[in-house]
């Protein structure tokens, strides 16, 4: 991105002046290596959601930021329904609430490199993960409902999780306002048979090792201790949230002009909050946010069956579940006043800061753990939220890494089988039913999130508090 | 096939774009809903062994286009079947199609990645120099 045109705010704050229809500023936050490396489409994209109704104080891009739907993946976006705010499905995403969760495991690291291929292997064989895979669950229309209403929480009561979990998982593992009636068949029917499944793509379940911490206090608050093992599942609301996505980005994109409503990119679809459709759209993309907790609920369930089998000992904590594809309602202060506002986090993380009344009491003192996914094979990221991030935006931060390479481009220059036999040698362990697969995953075709993660901790929007390295990784 | 009809994918920073070309709008939509097929796996290693029934309609061709691929998603992760070949009509926006294919067989496909669905970024139906037809999208990966 050509940076000339930009004005500064401190080192990492570069600020696009409104212009045009542009109804408030846009801010990108990042190193000025990382705002060079950015495709002109991020600022395009970031311009065109400062354009749209009822925004509130800014639109804001993450470190992370790259070109999305409509919206920049690593976009944060506030909307106030009173002042004609809208509520857009490609602010949101396709893959609703996909998010990262980490847990303790109680066991050093290696202890379990001591039977690496064999955790793999156990994984591998009990996590349904990847095209043509199926959970073990088969929703009918009443279970289903009550999936859609009831999240984590659903998942706990049916015997597919812990109750503890709750309180450490972003809405306590329910969404309110959750709407299972304005899902449709279609979607529901994708849901049918893949919960519990990890999906494909950047989704992965791995076993890290702690490798460094940068905050004792914190990480000891978190339960993160140096060498020890821990869990990270990222993965989202499978195909219920993907049909609710291309379903509502459709309507949406067609109803735009009736709602008076000028969009730049059909992919800005959106709707008044305060109108049926956006409040369809609201109630429906809720109950994909419980499909999501619900979903890697099980998949905890499912990895702590096969540690007991493995360790008898192992106690699996869960640290946090972060969400980062969503619209929340939440209360934020701008100009010194306390607002309802709706963020929309679409690639980006609600990072809430010490004593933010969300947080549950153990970690009302540091802040809400912010869990930054790696690619595979290389490290991923423990921050935690801070207070300055409220004022900078809305409380978020970065996500991930994001791709350096097109799929197309790392398929001509990796071959899958050589990937996983050279990361084996490093004692990192794939389990994956593609070659082709990992070789679109390879480490290489992502960016280093040590920098994007770096930017989020200097400019403020998060700290750093433990980096991770993988063991085993279970890839779709 | 006629000697126009093709596929290709697009590279996209995150994700991919399906192409599909052919001597008329029908045959481009079956070859870039082909070139879906060929996001997950090796098309030449899919068996043309059931038919499934697609039709959906839309106010342009563009947006029809986004229809039939993201039907064509539908019925990939429904019934758990990749597809190797599509017989499309199109008449005023309406399209009714026969897709052939069978069940995911994860030996034998080695199913790279899951399609999430056809997006309307990069989306373009136009009619080529040569008379052929081209149509494209960025699909969710």
């Amino acid at each position: 991105m050509d940076t000339t045109s930009l004005s500064r705010e401190g080192e990492y704050g570069w600020v696009i002046e409104p212009t045009g229809d542009m109804r408030v500023p846009a801010v990108i936050y990042a190193a000025e290596n990382l705002v060079r490396d950015m495709d002109e489409k991020v600022r395009e994209q970031i311009t065109n959601v400062a354009t749209l109704p009822g925004i509130v104080k800014a639109a804001y891009a993450m470190p992370d930021a790259h070109w999305g739907y409509g919206f920049p993946i690593g976009g944060v976006a506030a909307f106030d329904a009173s002042a004609g705010g809208v509520v857009s499905a490609g602010g949101v995403g396709f893959d609703i609430s996909c998010g990262v969760r980490t847990l303790a495991t109680g066991l050093h690291a290696d202890t379990v490199v001591g039977v690496g291929p064999r955790l793999a292997d156990a994984l591998f064989a009990d996590i349904p993960a990847g095209v043509g895979s199926e959970g073990a669950i088969t929703l009918d229309q009443k279970k289903m409902h009550d999936m859609l209403a009831g999240g984590a929480e659903w998942a706990v009561s049916q015997g597919w999780g812990d109750a503890r979990d709750l309180e450490r998982i972003e809405e306590h593992g329910c969404m309110a306002g959750a709407r299972p009636d304005c899902v449709s068949q279609k979607a529901k029917s994708r849901q049918k048979r893949e919960m519990g499944t990890l999906g494909s793509g950047n989704h992965y379940l791995e076993v890290q090792r702690v490798e460094q911490i940068y905050d004792e206090q914190v990480a000891e608050a978190f339960g993160l201790v140096t060498g020890d093992a821990v869990v990270s599942i990222h993965c989202g609301s499978r195909g219920l949230g993907h049909q609710i996505g291309t379903e509502f980005l459709r309507e949406m994109a067609a109803a735009a002009s009736q709602y008076d409503i000028k969009l730049p990119d059909r992919e800005l679809a959106c709707a008044p909050l305060e109108s049926p459709l956006g409040e369809r759209y609201l109630g429906a993309m809720r109950a994909a946010i419980n499909c999501a907790l619900a979903n890697r609920e099980i998949i905890t369930h499912l990895t702590r069956r096969v540690f007991v089998e493995l360790f008898p000992d192992a106690q699996l904590d869960l640290i946090y579940d972060v969400s980062h594809n969503t619209c929340k309602l939440e209360s934020h202060i701008v100009d010194g006043k306390a607002r309802e506002l709706f963020v929309h986090r679409k690639g980006a993380t609600r990072a809430f800061g010490p004593g933010h009344p969300d947080l549950p009491l153990a970690l009302r003192d540091t802040g809400q753990p912010v869990l930054i996914g790696g690619s595979m094979g290389t490290a991923s990221y423990v921050l935690a939220g801070t207070t300055t991030s409220e004022q900078l935006a809305f409380s978020s931060a970065c996500h991930g890494a994001g791709r350096a390479m097109s799929r197309h481009a790392a398929k001509r220059r990796w071959r899958g089988r050589e990937v996983v036999d050279e990361l084996a040698e490093r004692h990192i362990w794939i389990r994956s039913p593609s070659f082709r697969g990992v070789a679109e995953e390879a480490p290489g075709a992502y960016k280093d999130v040590s920098h994007v993660v770096q930017a989020s901790h200097d400019a403020g929007l998060a700290r750093l508090v433990a980096r991770v390295t993988p063991i085993v990784c279970i890839k779709g | 096939m006629s000697k126009t009809a093709a596929w290709e994918h697009v590279p996209h920073g995150a994700d991919i774009g399906v192409r599909g070309r052919g001597a008329t709008l029908a045959e481009a939509f079956e070859n870039a809903a082909l070139a879906l097929t060929a996001v997950i796996t090796d098309p030449e290693s899919v068996r043309a062994r059931t038919a499934i029934e697609i039709a959906c309609a839309a106010p342009d061709r563009e947006l029809l286009l986004v229809d039939w691929l993201n039907a064509v998603v539908f019925e990939m992760a429904t019934r758990q079947m990749l597809f190797a070949r599509f017989d499309v009509t199109i008449n005023n926006h309406s399209l009714a199609a026969k897709a052939f294919g069978e069940p995911v067989c994860r030996e034998r496909h080695h199913p790279a990645v899951e399609v999430k669905g056809a997006t309307l970024t990069g989306l373009a139906v136009r009619q080529l120099a040569d008379n052929a037809y081209s149509a494209e999208c960025i699909v969710d990966v």
